[in-house]
């Protein structure tokens, strides 16, 4: 959901536009990039470096991926194995009735998949397909589907060290397992690796999870009120202070119903979104072969996209690695609300959201974008034009405008629709990630109604800032926090992997041994 | 002994269709009085990552809510009239949960109002009393 490439995309595309604007605000948001890109830059630079001999792969990437191949093969390819039981207790199947009222794993999913549904799966898959082609496809569905034994190991562990206070609430994450995990095995360092968590998650849900958002939304804002000169260009300020209003009436406000009228759209615009893709690839029913032979031949040669099959490895890895979320450490806050006493069961369930982000709607968005010949190609050779390593576009677009553009061949009226999704997918990651962080913050400053307010007071004028100004260096940062939790947390994974698969051992061999079983209505 | 389940919300159409049900239950002598409170929730529906957390507690707390203000004072009263009763606080879908009480209990007949406390909406999609009619297995008394 988080991306480096399409925000320096973006902002170069809103700097190019919005020139004149520049003259004034961009003195001020020079100067806040240059202190933060100066004291911050070894750290994003840091996150985000290139493993030595693997032409520009970030080591962050392969960090992920290779956690997500351990986990699949720990579990043995668990996110097959156990897929049919996920939804089979996504259904209820085993859901005690006298738990009812309780959080269902439903619910803990829908909620989880609000939080990570966004922009990336949108602006995001529209940047690696504009850069690795076609192929980016294959591969990013390769890591979604690896991405899922991450999640099943993050999730498990959420539940199982979550706190449960005596008032009935619920408190989890990797700073949890971190702590309790860590004293069971008899590993010390977890308090320390906890708050190191902690502080980074704070730092990633003012950025990625917030300052982005709220500046991709507007940019979409501009776009679709007719772009450059428009009302809204340049004024960032209003769509900031209208959405940190909106934010704040929810968090801080209490108002359910606004976040309840959006939880329950934004499940409704994924569906859309995923059936207005469907309506545009049956319309163009005869090409589909032809798409899927660009993905696969894609994903070997490149297809003439910069650092052929490299190319499109590493832009598919990025972006399914970026998108879901998987070994990141925010799924295992969200999932652990809910009521069960078998840990395992909620890691089955939540190791459907990579499988619904990544399989499922960023590979809709790049099938499209494949399928609109947005993407120029060199009839002479078959091969793609690429211009200073991006793949020539009809009318010179990317990101979010690229995603716009291939949707409007089929449905001219389909931008307004994204840009609303746009909206809302933005507003419910910040809902989510304004979660995410107080858990962190509460973690290390304590619980607390002042304190409480001090976070989510910061979290709203964050909004403001994300959405005006043109803060590159901020955002870097702040996507490099999401990833450093990654780094924290898959450490805690592999240190916690023999109680996590004595969990999953205990949990499997009782379902096949039919001593756990479905609930069947009383007839 | 017979029994009648009585579907009460803390509404003026509930208490109404406990009134119908005493007189029922006085006319068969031998008789139950079975209230039940359903609290409208599905598995199925969406909240922020506060509320999941806060959800346990508040489940409490609805259904203290229900049995301390509506159900225990109903069924005081009844039992100083001299009444036998039995109570009952589910989630769910009332419509659902009101015939699998029914049932459970071996009732005879399920006795309650036509508009609930959700009133308009009820109105226009007819909600708890048109789903219960549809789907009941035992005779259903609905009081205008």
């Amino acid at each position: 959901m988080r991306l480096i490439p399409i925000v320096s995309g973006a902002l170069a595309l809103m700097a190019a536009a919005g020139a004149a604007m520049a003259q004034e605000a961009g003195s001020f948001d020079a100067k806040v990039n240059d202190i933060f890109a100066s004291s911050t830059g070894w750290f994003v630079n840091l996150i985000f470096a290139p493993l030595p001999g693997t032409g520009g792969f970030p080591w962050i990437v392969v960090w992920l991926v290779s956690g997500a191949a351990i986990f699949t093969i720990y579990f043995r390819f668990i996110q097959f194995r156990a897929f049919g039981h996920a939804i089979s207790l996504v259904k209820g199947d085993y859901s005690d009735p006298n738990d009812a009222g309780e959080v269902s794993h439903f619910q803990a999913l829908a909620t989880a998949l609000s939080g990570t549904v966004g922009l990336g799966n949108i602006a995001g898959v529209a940047v690696a397909v504009g850069i690795g082609g076609p192929g980016a496809t294959f591969w990013m569905i390769i890591a979604g589907l690896m991405g899922m034994a991450s999640k099943f190991t993050e999730c498990t562990l959420g539940v199982k060290y979550r706190n449960e206070y005596p008032d009935g609430t619920v408190s989890g994450g990797p700073m949890y397992y971190m702590t309790k995990g860590f004293k069971e095995r008899g590993v010390g360092g977890g308090r320390f690796m906890a708050i190191l968590f902690s502080i980074f998650c704070i730092g990633g849900s003012f950025g990625g999870g917030n300052m982005f958002q709220a500046n991709q939304a507007h940019a979409q804002l501009v776009n679709v009120m007719g772009g450059p000169g428009s009302f809204l260009d340049g004024k960032g300020w209003i769509t900031g202070i209208i959405l940190a209003a909106i934010v704040f009436a929810v968090i801080i406000g209490g108002i359910k119903s606004i976040a309840n009228v959006t939880e329950k759209v934004v499940p409704l615009m994924g569906v859309m979104y995923v059936g207005a893709a469907l309506i545009v690839l049956i319309m163009n029913a005869d090409k589909i072969g032809w798409a899927f032979g660009q993905i696969f031949e894609g994903a070997f040669t490149g297809l003439g996209v910069a650092g052929g099959m490299a190319g499109a490895l590493i832009q598919g890895f990025r972006r399914a690695a970026f998108s879901n979320e998987a070994g990141v450490g925010s799924a295992a806050i969200a999932h652990s609300a809910v009521r069960t006493k078998e840990p395992v069961t909620e890691g089955t369930v939540s190791l459907l959201e990579p499988f619904i982000d990544t399989v499922v709607i960023c590979t809709m968005t790049a099938l499209v974008i494949s399928i609109s010949g947005a993407l120029v190609i060199d009839p002479e050779t078959g091969l793609y034009v690429v211009e200073n390593g991006v793949i020539q576009t009809v009318n010179g677009v990317s990101g979010v405008e690229l995603t716009s553009v291939a949707f409007a061949q089929g449905l001219s009226w389909f931008p307004y629709v994204l840009a609303l999704a746009v909206l809302l997918f933005a507003f419910s990651t910040m809902i989510s990630w304004s979660y995410y962080g107080l858990k962190a913050w509460t973690y290390l400053f304590g619980e607390g109604k002042t304190k409480e307010l001090v976070y989510k007071l910061l979290f709203c004028f964050f909004v403001v800032v994300g959405a005006a100004a043109q803060l590159g260096a901020v955002i870097d940062f702040s996507d490099a926090m999401i990833f450093a939790m990654a780094v924290v947390n898959i450490i805690a994974l592999y240190v916690l992997l023999p109680i996590a698969g004595r969990e999953v051992r205990s949990y499997y061999d009782r379902l096949k041994s039919g001593q756990i079983r479905k609930f069947v209505a009383a007839e | 002994m017979t029994c009648i389940l009585v579907g009460l919300d803390g509404s003026a159409a509930g208490e109404r269709a406990l009134a119908h049900a005493k007189a029922l239950s006085r006319l068969i002598g031998d008789c139950e009085l079975a209230l039940a409170f359903v609290i409208d929730w599905s598995p199925y529906s969406f909240h922020t990552p506060e509320e999941l957390a806060e959800r346990h507690k508040r489940r409490e707390r609805e259904i203290d809510q229900a049995r301390d203000y509506i159900l225990a004072p109903a069924a005081k009263a009844l039992e100083a009239e001299g009444f036998k009763v039995s109570t009952e606080v589910r989630h769910g879908d009332p419509a659902e949960l009101l015939e699998a009480m029914a049932k459970a209990k071996g009732a005879e007949q399920i006795v309650i109002g036509r508009v609930g406390e959700r009133g308009l909406r009820e109105r226009i999609f007819g909600g708890v009393t048109g789903k219960l009619v549809a789907a009941a297995t035992v005779p259903v008394t609905i009081i205008p």
